[in-house]
């Protein structure tokens, strides 16, 4: 079945035409056109969908479209001004922190949920706060690195 | 163009009309999202009807096909489910819906059951705790569970609301099966109540993981014990998970610790008898032999944390 979801998305309120069967990464994908989100395992345990809700990270695989309504969602595409990175996305790229580029539109919110409520992260912290986002390349060395160097830029130190 | 208007395109001219070959990973069912609980309850007289909260559990197991279900009753609009209330004997009452990362930031919680926080903490990563609920973790009904320990060591009481009226029963007799509990498809979990903890008295819950995080436990134990006025042990409660068909006390270990003071050849040998009283299966994640090990060393672990919250040395010689 059909049915019309309206929802914030990175700022906008966004109606779409999507299926009553349909996750938030379905409907951000495939009704939004919003692939900055990824879908690896689709059950929770890659992190690769992450997108924060209402603030909070979540893995948009195992909300459901119809849970959206009323809620404020804010996915990778939604970071930048307009050519201008975000400072963690910046440090991801000064850093080195990213090969394949597959896990990191998640971790990128995943570092903001956590810069948003603590702005000087302990390493391990930053280890906690991206437990949930796989990375298959770079050994999560320099992700933690890329986001204390974040917090830097942003004011943190 | 946007990227769907582009994909319509694509799909017109190599797709035959009236064939849908996007996957859609779930089968077809009804949303709802009741404002309160008798609008709730009323949806789930319907049959076909399941009650989702985080779906952490849920959604996974039904893009797996391990459930099909006609209408999914979304609890997180009713306020009596997602709020975490004092009780008027000082306890606490967690609502069923109310999400892991609530209940661990929650101050009464981080006050009288610190236990109960740390335990919410395992529950997958940020995004998992964001959204699954304790009620959740209870009624999916594993036997790894990580909220179910401690709170049954908090001696947590399961409050249920049905087409009948309420009934409330000890959390650890909820459990029947592997993903099976006494609540019926009519019914839905409203809250988790803990008694306030008598002083002075500790809880802790340990699990073995062989990742530190995002991770089922292979074997853990809560541990609950009461010290009398003179530093004996005057009640003590131990509940293991992942090594038995559902979360379980420890009879043998529990009988062990009353009437004694704490030692370390005490809290060792509560751990072997906690791992006679452990019925484990083995799995890809670990033997029964293996599993019973874990469990005598996470007993005596716990014993010895709930130990340290309480000022006692159990290495210091005794009296
Ligand atoms: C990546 C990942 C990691 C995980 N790690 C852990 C872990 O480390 N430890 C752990 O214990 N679990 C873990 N889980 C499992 C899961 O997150 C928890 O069991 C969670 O607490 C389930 O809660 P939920 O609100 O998401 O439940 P849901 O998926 O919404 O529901 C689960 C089941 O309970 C029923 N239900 C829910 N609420 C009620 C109610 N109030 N009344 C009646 N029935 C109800 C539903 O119908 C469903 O059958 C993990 C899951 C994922 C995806
Ligand atoms: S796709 Fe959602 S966690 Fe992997
Ligand atoms: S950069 Fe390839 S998965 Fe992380």
């Amino acid at each position: 079945m059909k049915t019309l979801i309206t929802c914030t998305v990175n700022g906008e309120e966004r109606t779409a035409l999507a299926d009553t069967r349909d996750t938030l990464l379905e409907l951000l994908r495939d009704r939004l056109g919003l692939t900055g989100t990824k879908e690896g395992c689709g059950n929770g345990n890659c992190g690769t969908c992450t997108v924060l809700v209402d603030g909070a990270a979540v893995c948009a695989c195992l909300m459901l479209a119809q849970e959206a309504p009323g809620h404020d969602i804010l996915t990778i595409e939604g970071l930048a001004t307009g050519d201008a990175l975000h400072p963690i996305q910046q440090a991801i790229v000064a850093t080195g922190a990213t090969q394949c580029g597959f896990c990191t539109p998640g971790i990128v919110l995943s570092a903001k949920a956590l810069l948003d409520v603590n702005a000087l992260p302990t390493d391990a912290e930053i280890r906690h706060a991206i437990a949930g986002n796989l990375c298959r390349c770079t050994g999560y060395g320099k992700v933690v690195e890329a986001i204390q160097s974040a917090a830097a830029a942003l004011g943190g130190r | 163009m946007t990227f769907p208007q582009l994909r319509e395109r694509i799909w017109s001219v190599y797709v035959p009309a009236g064939l849908d070959l996007r996957r859609q990973s779930l089968q077809d069912f009804d949303y709802e999202r009741p404002q309160t609980l008798a609008e709730a309850l009323a949806l789930l007289r319907g049959g076909d009807a399941r009650v989702l909260a985080g779906g952490t559990d849920l959604i996974a197991q039904m893009r797996e096909g391990r459930r099909s279900v006609g209408c999914l009753v979304d609890i997180k609009g009713v306020g009596e489910l997602t709020g975490i209330a004092t009780t008027a004997e000082g306890g606490v009452a967690i609502g069923a819906a109310a999400s892991a990362a609530t209940v661990s930031r929650s101050s009464p919680i981080a006050a009288n059951y610190p236990a109960v926080a740390q335990s919410a903490r395992l529950i997958g990563g940020v995004q998992v705790q964001n959204r699954a609920s304790l009620g959740g973790n209870i009624c999916n009904a594993a036997p790894s569970a990580d909220a179910v320990p401690a709170l049954i060591c908090h001696a947590a009481v399961a409050h249920i609301a049905g087409p009948a009226g309420t009934r409330q029963l000890p959390l650890e007799e909820l459990f029947v099966g592997p993903g099976k509990t006494t609540i019926e498809p009519s019914e839905l979990l409203v809250s988790i109540v803990l008694p306030p903890p008598p002083a002075p008295s500790a809880v802790a819950y340990l699990r073995f993981t062989p990742r530190r995080e995002m991770d089922i436990a292979i074997a853990g134990a809560g541990t609950y014990i009461r010290l009398d006025r003179q530093g004996v042990i005057a009640e003590a409660r131990v509940a293991l998970a992942s090594v038995g068909p559902t979360p379980m006390r420890a009879p043998l270990a529990e009988q062990r610790l009353v009437g004694e003071r704490p030692t370390r050849a005490l809290l060792e040998e509560v751990g072997r008898c906690a791992a006679q009283d452990a019925r484990p299966i083995t799995d890809t994640r670990g033997s029964g032999d293996y599993r019973r090990s874990l469990v005598a060393v996470l007993t005596m672990r716990a014993l010895a944390d709930c130990c340290a919250q309480l000022g006692i040395d159990v290495e210091a010689p005794s009296k």
